[in-house]
């Protein structure tokens, strides 16, 4: 199948900053709206466009749902790894106070921490549905 | 780090099943799995410990202390319920890795692994949250966990069955959340000990009532209570034997957990008793449970959905002693949770050697069971009987609470009811003990020649030799939930 140029050419002007915003929302999510949830599914969509773009098997050679599947737990290590690290610091779990001197600065790193661990394990549910669904039927 | 533990205890079964779904590896897997539930059993028995002798812990999660944040609140019910919980689930995984390695796919093994783990945590954090909400964050993550569980069997209408109990467990979920939301629009809290303090205030009694029956509904559909008992016959027939051991041995119980502690520690008796209608209903159903659920495991021809329309009835008796409300009562519901929890394991686990042999489910292969399988045909037969209330084995303990307990009430048609429902359990069970031991074996009924795996008889057994022991020695079940009736349900109506 031949493809559209305009379409090709104008995903991947795109994606890279469908990307961008993904993590400009994930960073900013601590001052303003946005978050770890947000800019998963952001980023996810990039995924998805370049999918919907080139054909499924191309983004499952480029962008393997192996990575993605193993993303939701990882995510998940990363959000409770944070909690525990305070309780091994003397804290409650999740008390981001443990995380600094300054307890201030504790409730950023830890905010910041776990939406880390949200972005990852979105990313890895939202492609990894998303592989299900397009690669049905084709094995 | 003991201060610790009501978080720890949630997190170890997390963390284990977030590895088991990295490693993917199957023998390894169940070490992490076996491990993890140890470690559990150690962290829940030490906490019991702790309570027993300093009374209700309050964990204040992320260092939000109550009721602005989450808290976790441990006191002598919920740690007793944690330690049963925890103890089944390490007994259920040690028996799990042939048996799963026998009925399932291998690439699913671990999948199965990582949702045991994830539903073990979600049910425990059932048990130990103090806040309404996060409740509710964990129904649904044990309940998804549960679907899974349901749909990796290898048989295609355990699809359906899961799907069903998908399609239900949401509707329920979406009740209970609706009826959280009214409290919490009434009383502007979500902290259970706190809106048990603000309750009594309320003036608006509508919308109180509202919340009491969706609550009091959206759990009745998790905890399959007749008529809303629907999925659990599929769901319990066609999850793999592991898988359906665990779910009868625990996840009903923790529903039926969180509707004792609606009724009789949010709420109050103030509030579900200023109108009669209310625990006429509960008492009504339970009964009808009692009756219909049994009639109906009459006339089963699958042996595991026998035994599962047999648990909502025996559920029917748990409610039935909810409704009682005095101190008997409330021992008998309680003992019952326990005791119908060691039951329904050892039965499933019987089965589960059953099916490993035979591949099979159906009651007509039963026959002759006690020549072909005799040891494990002997232990389905005992846990059989203790699930009448045969004295001696364990189901008399809890219906012997409960029947003291209607007769104090002066409702001798419980009484009466309590016995006819013991007889139509002799009805069914007795159908499956007359196949196993006075009927020839078929020929050609075992598909598996090599003996069964060690650890499978030996798990069966102790549970068997369990629903004898705790038949006599109630010091480990009615002496606990006596203590915890005494300390927490009956403490006021205040937490």
């Amino acid at each position: 199948m031949r493809l559209d140029l305009l379409i090709r050419i104008s995903a991947k002007i795109f994606i890279p900053f469908i990307m961008v915003f993904a993590f400009y929302v994930q960073f900013h999510g601590d001052y303003g709206p946005g978050g770890g949830f947000q800019a998963g599914v952001i980023f996810a969509a990039s995924i998805i466009l370049y999918t919907i773009i080139f054909g499924s098997k191309k983004a499952q050679k480029d962008f393997p749902a192996i990575v993605f599947h193993s993303m939701i737990p990882i995510g998940v290590i990363i959000f409770s790894g944070t909690g525990l690290l305070s309780v091994f610091n003397g804290y409650n779990f999740l008390d981001y106070d443990a995380l600094s001197h300054y307890p201030k600065h504790g409730q950023h790193i830890g905010i910041i921490a776990i939406e880390i661990g949200v972005f990852v394990t979105v990313i890895g549910a939202m492609v990894s549905i998303f592989y299900a669904f397009v690669s049905r039927g084709s094995k | 780090m003991t201060e610790h533990l009501p978080a720890i205890q949630v997190m170890i079964p997390i963390v284990g099943s977030l590895l088991i779904m990295l490693i993917r590896n199957n023998t390894l897997n169940w070490l992490i799995g076996v491990l993890s539930c140890l470690s559990v059993v150690f962290c829940s028995i030490t906490l019991y410990s702790k309570v027993a002798i300093s009374g209700a812990i309050s964990y204040a999660m992320g260092g939000w202390e109550p009721p602005v944040g989450i808290e976790y609140r441990i006191d002598e019910l919920n740690a007793l319920f944690i330690v049963m919980i925890s103890l089944a689930s390490c007994i259920i995984i040690l028996y799990a890795k042939n048996s799963l390695n026998n009925e399932i796919r291998a690439n699913k093994i671990s999948v199965f692994y990582s949702m045991y783990l994830l539903c073990l945590a979600g049910l425990i954090g059932i048990l130990s949250t103090g806040d309404a909400f996060n409740a509710f964050v964990f129904l649904e993550i044990s309940s998804l966990a549960t679907y899974i569980m349901i749909s990796i069997g290898q048989d295609k209408r355990a699809l359906v069955a899961a799907y069903q109990y998908l399609i239900m467990g949401t509707i329920g979920a979406t009740l209970y959340v609706i009826g959280v939301g009214l409290i919490f629009v009434i009383t502007g809290s979500l902290n259970l000990v706190d809106i048990a303090s603000r309750i009594n205030d309320i003036e608006l009694m509508r919308p109180l009532y509202a919340s009491l029956a969706f609550i009091t509904v959206g759990i009745a559909l998790k905890i399959a209570l007749f008529p809303l008992h629907a999925w659990l016959p599929n769901a319990y027939a066609y999850s793999p034997s592991v898988g359906t051991a665990f779910l009868a041995s625990t996840a009903t119980k923790v529903a039926i957990y969180l509707l004792l502690k609606y009724l009789y520690l949010v709420f109050g008796y103030n509030i579900i008793y200023s109108n009669p209608l209310f625990m006429i209903v509960i008492i009504a159903l339970s009964l009808a449970a009692m009756f219909g659920a049994s009639i109906i495991a009459i006339f089963q021809s699958n042996i595991k959905k026998l035994f599962a329309y047999s648990s909502v009835a025996q559920i029917g008796y748990i409610t039935l002693g909810l409704g009682i409300a005095n101190y008997n009562g409330l021992i008998g519901s309680t003992v019952h949770i326990i005791n119908h929890s060691i039951i329904k394991a050892a039965i499933f686990l019987a089965i589960g050697c059953v099916v490993y042999k035979t591949k099979e489910t159906s009651i007509k292969k039963l026959a002759g069971l006690g020549r072909t399988m005799p040891l494990i045909a002997t232990c389905l037969t005992i846990s059989s009987i203790s699930l009448i209330g045969v004295p001696g084995t364990v189901g008399f303990i809890s219906k012997w609470y409960l029947v003291l307990g209607a007769i104090e009430q002066g409702w001798w048609l419980v009484v009466i009811s309590l016995a006819i429902s013991s007889l139509l359990a002799l009805i069914y069970v007795g159908r499956v003990i007359e196949l196993i031991w006075f009927h020839e074996p078929e020929k050609n009924i075992i598909v598996i020649k090599e003996k069964l795996p060690k650890e499978m008889v030996i798990i069966t057994i102790i549970l068997t030799l369990a629903t004898i022991y705790f038949g006599i020695d109630i010091r480990l079940t009615a002496d606990l939930a006596k203590v915890a009736v005494e300390n927490v349900l009956l403490a006021g109506d205040i937490l």
